[in-house]
């Protein structure tokens, strides 16, 4: 298919782009060349502004994961999963489904859960992101954490992380749910083994202790 | 995925602008829930993925005495839990708050929600939207169907229009608006969904360089409203059937009703037989059944799909009976 791009013009071509110019480019180089020289993005014009453009080669990114600044340069083709689990060894949200079917890859994103599969890593740069590591805290287990253990809700437990991130967000947001609440707001993650019935009477319990 | 240019514009203009003027070579990001999961199976492959997600005006819900306007942006969640949208609009509310799950509520967007391409997987498999083999053959036809269209299936056009909360829009009289290289334009929802005839052709009326930028529903005082949607699962799956009806009631007989089906056909599937059937009728058991089967009456199921007919009928049926009772569940 034609890529039809007749409204853009490439800024680079323009002597007013700010940025690297060419002179400027030979001049650094000539001057240092063993500095690398980090080249910013492409930029377009869209309706007489400039716009950049990144990638389809890697971007320098930036991420807020568990309260700690993350930096990787990455495709924008890579999801937040992806680059949770490669680049920085986050490796509690699971890869299963990779279509948001399955929940197993659940994180929190602006405190919200989301599926981590289903985010670009460059769109998820800067927003608070919580995985199910930070929910140890000190060594201890989060109350979500424990009522699992007490409730036997896992079995093979690959959905287990996700489930937990999930009920976390759930209790934060529903603090007194009824059961039907509990079915409804839990239906975004699957568990081949079955272990709903544990899960949700974990859920009850740490509802009722008001945790 | 393969690999693609990612750019965020900040203003509709812009986006507009960066969008090609024909399909494949680009397309417009917001919830990405499907775009995703339709590039990872490399059903699309576009250059370049426009972002929508900094242009703030696009987001947002504000309502005044002549309706509400629901930004293309906004997400399921946010306006499912609307206040206004909940108060004026239950079951719009309804409808939203069970499409599909949590987490993907809290990503999907309202005006993704509108575009989606069909659920149909022959579709999803790579095999176009109107599949056939190399004899000329339908594969829907010839082939597994049982999720596939019961009205509205008489040319190549099988799949069943996915949205699950279009049909309780349609049913409120809602207009979609869009934007343009050549500025805005608006029309009934239900307008906006067309049945492709030709492989290639698209199931929505939006241009390449179009981006949805609302939804404006009108008031709906003194409306009885219900979405009734019939699932193998509780929650956190496709809809086999559903029905979305709006009933204007003077003393206790229907001065007017929009009753609209989804997951039946192509398009989202408003009902006229099944209106004519209800006007100036009181509404009891026997009426609402009447008028469901009036809707389906040109029902033409495939070969393995029979069973949808009766499913729809009994939407339609539970919808009205739900909307004249106030609505509640």
């Amino acid at each position: 298919m034609r890529d039809d791009d007749e409204n853009l013009k490439d800024a680079n071509h323009s002597s007013e782009s700010p940025g690297v110019s060419r002179r400027d480019f030979l001049k650094i180089s000539g001057i240092s060349v063993a500095v690398p020289l980090v080249a910013g993005p492409k930029m377009v014009m869209a309706a007489g502004q400039q716009v950049p453009v990144y990638g389809p080669g890697k971007v320098p990114m930036e991420f807020a994961i568990n309260g700690k600044n993350h930096k990787a340069d990455l495709e924008p083709r890579v999801t937040l999963l992806d680059a949770l689990r490669d680049q920085f060894e986050l490796t509690g949200a699971k890869r299963v489904c990779d279509r948001a079917e399955c929940g197993a890859c659940t994180v929190l994103m602006d405190n919200k859960p989301v599926y981590a599969c289903s985010v670009l890593a460059i769109e998820a740069q800067h927003r608070p992101i919580t995985t199910v590591e930070s929910l140890i805290e000190g060594g201890n287990l989060h109350p979500v954490q424990r009522a699992f253990v007490e409730n036997d809700a896992s079995q093979c437990g690959f959905c287990t992380p996700g489930f937990v991130v999930s009920c976390k967000a759930f209790l934060d947001s529903h603090p007194h749910p009824t059961p039907e609440d509990i079915r409804r707001g839990l239906s975004g993650n699957l568990c081949r083994c079955g272990t709903y019935e544990g899960i949700r009477k974990a859920i009850a319990q740490v509802a009722q202790k008001g945790a | 995925m393969r690999p693609f240019e990612y750019l965020s514009p900040n203003t509709r203009t812009q986006a507009i602008s960066l969008l090609g003027s024909t399909w494949g070579s680009s397309e417009i990001l917001a919830g990405g829930t499907d775009l995703l999961a339709l590039m990872k199976d490399d059903i699309l492959a576009p250059k370049r993925l426009i972002n929508i997600k900094d242009i703030k005006d696009l987001r947002g819900v504000s309502s005044d005495p002549q309706g509400i306007r629901l930004g293309a942006l906004t997400t399921l969640g946010d306006l499912a839990d609307d206040e206004s949208v909940k108060k004026n609009y239950p079951a719009l509310a309804e409808a939203l708050g069970e499409a599909a799950s949590p987490q993907i509520r809290n990503l999907a967007t309202l005006g993704g929600n509108l575009c989606q391409r069909p659920r149909c997987w022959y579709f999803r498999n790579g095999l176009g939207l109107l599949p056939i083999d190399e004899a000329g053959k339908e594969l829907v036809s010839e082939g597994e169907n049982r999720y596939h269209a019961i009205l509205g299936n008489e040319g190549p056009a099988k799949f069943v229009s996915p949205s699950t909360i279009v049909p309780i829009l349609v049913a409120y009289g809602a207009k979609i608006r869009l934007q343009g290289l050549n500025g805005k334009r608006e029309l009934p929802l239900e307008r906006f969904y067309v049945t492709p005839k030709k492989e290639g052709e698209r199931e929505h009326d939006l241009r390449p360089n179009e981006m949805v930028t609302e939804v404006m529903v009108p008031a709906a005082t003194n409306v009885k409203a219900a979405h009734y949607e019939i699932r193998q699962k509780a929650a956190f799956d496709w809809p086999l059937a559903l029905a979305g009806v709006a009933l204007k009631m003077r003393d206790s007989k229907v001065e007017s009703a929009r009753i609209v089906l989804g997951y039946v056909a192509p398009v989202p599937w408003p009902s006229p037989e099944a209106e004519k059937a209800l006007v100036g009728q009181p509404i009891n058991k026997e009426t609402a059944q009447k008028a469901a089967a009036a809707a389906l009456a040109n029902a033409k199921p495939l070969s393995h799909n029979a069973y949808k007919v009766k499913l729809a009928r009994v939407a339609v049926t539970r919808a009205i009976m739900k909307a004249a009772s106030g609505g509640a569940a």
